[in-house]
């Protein structure tokens, strides 16, 4: 790794926890080969014509959309299903669960069961310790958007929102990132003070994931509350904001090698994928002359959604697993 | 949402402090969202902290699965996965929601619509808990409460022939009490025929006469006995609970259910009491009194 992009790593983790993304100030901060193509992008007359050729012929696919919520929806059936028709094999809920036999553990809910009861079970550890590698090798808030039955709920809610505020009838009401933060570590100590896992309570992917499975109840009208200010008030306020989960997964997925990567010179820096972006702080990088490398990897923030991969009207962004391009 | 009028009242004296490189409306924009941050920071721990106020006046104390730990660390380690809903036989455990507070999907039983009859033989909901929220035995540190320690292994029943015929258990999750002696049938010295419950009741139960592995709605095990005795006759513990003649308080001898102490509070008494409100109940963690 550069130094540039060691810095940039750095940087990006900052960026999890809710700090706004370092601009390189200066020339030295950017790369010689990439100062070259920002250098050339700025000079070059036929990229107008270019950029219209590429709208033209990109194919604006919903592959990794598609793909996506098929797992997400098949993930939290089969633990419906499992139940229902008395299968047994994913048992439990996304809280807690057993797959054919093997504990899985949410990170977050054995936090804040380990900090609320100060001891720690060996089942937990066990069904932590699987769960963690798992994340680490998918890409840490893969969790969010590949699996979360709140985020599938949330991106359809966001489409209403958005079709409302094309409307003008409602706007963003944008905040502090770093409220989630702030968050992780109020609900990690009320746990710790009242030993009780306060933040279970009102977690919407535990409430949902159980609802799913042994049938709804009063607690998803928490869900339904959430789900109607972020139509009307706030786009996607509870992940970008609020969720704890969130920010656990996405401290797994620091040091996860799957993730998305950043070409700099097919890029026309339209901004399309950050349009569609949960997470658009950790596409900086694709702005008009911020990208310090000619090919970047996106931060540990992004949920590997794909929604950028599938929008990209030059194919500039795409899936990669670290390592595995030199291993073949 | 009153933001245009904020624009209009920008306050002219604020921006001789401002930072030369901010203008008044980024800084109108800043303020609004850093007031809009600390509400949604209010809202979210005001619904957080909601979940406390069923626990500070809580009217009913929930029976928790056999093998809970003390509620403090039961309600702190349980991580609400509902596994133990899942492997019970008989659908006994149900998830809290909304009103129970910090309990929301946490698992309870209610005796009376459906018991543990320990149809599963071996307390199947210990054994798929993943946090030791249900526990066979409780680690060291964790205290034993005075009267809530079973003074021996309870012999099941329905395993008294086989070569280990106790069930797993150290400690009782409630115990058995007659709240209401003058509705009992047994004390009346009255019969009981019929189907206990009625016949719409879904409550099930396990009838080692009929199948020993498969548990029938008790609506299809109509009952008649000359003096009431169910509560007794289906108890699933040996030696938890018998009809006795006892003194009434006139002098006069009366028939009545003793509860003793093997008893473990699994709740078919009250599941089976064929009056209407139960006579006999369990009271959810409490603990032997000699």
């Amino acid at each position: 790794m550069s130094e540039r992009l060691k810095r940039r790593f750095v940087d990006q983790i900052k960026v999890l926890f809710g700090w706004d993304p370092a601009k390189p100030s200066k020339p030295e901060d950017i790369s010689p080969e990439a100062q070259k193509i920002h250098f050339y992008k700025k000079g070059n007359r036929d990229l107008i014509e270019q950029k219209l050729h590429a709208r033209a012929h990109a194919e604006h696919g919903n592959k990794w959309r598609n793909r996506r919520w098929a797992t997400l929806i098949f993930a939290n059936l089969l633990f419906a299903v499992s139940f229902a028709l008395d299968i047994q094999i994913l048992e439990g809920a996304l809280t807690a669960s057993r797959f054919v036999g093997f504990h899985l553990i949410d990170l977050n809910s054995a936090l804040q069961v380990m900090l609320a009861h100060k001891h720690i079970i060996n089942n937990l550890l066990i069904g932590t310790g699987t769960v963690l590698v798992l994340w680490v090798l998918l890409g840490g808030r893969t969790f969010c958007s590949w699996v979360c039955p709140y985020h599938l709920l949330a991106e359809w809610a966001e489409k209403l929102h958005l079709f409302l505020a094309k409307k003008k009838l409602v706007t963003d009401q944008t905040m502090d990132r770093r409220l989630r933060t702030v968050f992780w570590i109020v609900f990690a100590l009320l746990a710790l003070a009242t030993g009780y896992t306060v933040f279970e309570a009102i977690s919407p992917t535990g409430i949902l994931s159980r609802a799913l499975i042994y049938g709804p109840g009063l607690a998803v009208l928490w869900v339904l509350a959430l789900l109607f200010f972020e139509v009307f008030f706030s786009r996607r306020a509870w992940c970008r904001y609020a969720c704890p989960i969130g920010l656990t997964y996405g401290v797994v997925g620091i040091v996860s090698p799957l993730r998305i990567k950043y070409k700099l010179d097919g890029c026309f820096h339209e901004g399309d994928c950050r349009k569609v972006c949960l997470v658009p702080h950790v596409l900086d990088t694709v702005i008009k002359g911020r990208a310090v490398e000619t090919e970047v990897a996106i931060g540990p923030d992004c949920t590997r959604c794909g929604l950028c991969v599938d929008t990209c009207p030059t194919g500039s962004l795409t899936f990669e697993v670290k390592g595995l391009s030199k291993l073949m | 949402m009153s933001d245009q009028e904020d624009d209009r009242q920008a306050p002219a004296g604020t921006t001789s402090s401002a930072a030369p490189a901010v203008s008044i409306a980024k800084r109108q924009t800043n303020r609004r969202r850093v007031l809009r941050t600390i509400l949604l920071t209010g809202g979210v721990l005001g619904a957080a902290m909601s979940g406390f106020l069923p626990l500070v006046y809580a009217q009913k104390k929930r029976l928790r699965p056999p093998g809970a730990l003390d509620e403090k660390d039961f309600l702190s380690s349980c991580i609400k996965c509902g596994q133990c809903v899942q492997v019970c036989p008989v659908s006994a455990i149900k998830l809290a929601d909304l009103v129970d507070g910090m309990g929301v999907g946490a698992p309870y039983i209610d005796a009376r619509e459906q018991a543990c009859d320990f149809s599963c033989d071996a307390v199947q909901c210990i054994l798929a808990c993943p946090t030791g929220s249900l526990t066979y035995h409780k680690p060291d540190f964790l205290p034993v409460r005075n009267g809530a320690a079973l003074a021996a292994k309870p012999i099941l029943l329905a395993k008294e022939k086989d070569a280990e015929p106790t069930l797993n258990l150290n400690e009782r999750i409630g115990v058995a009490r007659l709240v209401r002696p003058e509705a009992c049938l047994a004390v009346q010295g009255k019969g009981f025929k019929g189907q206990t419950r009625g016949p719409g009741f879904k409550g099930k139960m396990r009838y080692m006469a009929v199948d020993r592995w498969k548990p029938i709605p008790i609506a299809e095990h109509p009952y008649d006995v000359a003096e009431c005795d169910l509560c007794a006759s289906e108890c699933p513990i040996k030696g938890a609970i018998s009809i006795e003649t006892v003194f009434a308080p006139d002098g006069s001898q009366r028939k009545s259910p003793v509860v003793h102490e093997p008893c473990v509070g699994c709740g078919v008494c009250e599941m089976v009491c064929p009056v209407e409100p139960t006579a006999i109940a369990i009271e959810a963690r409490e603990v032997w009194k000699v």
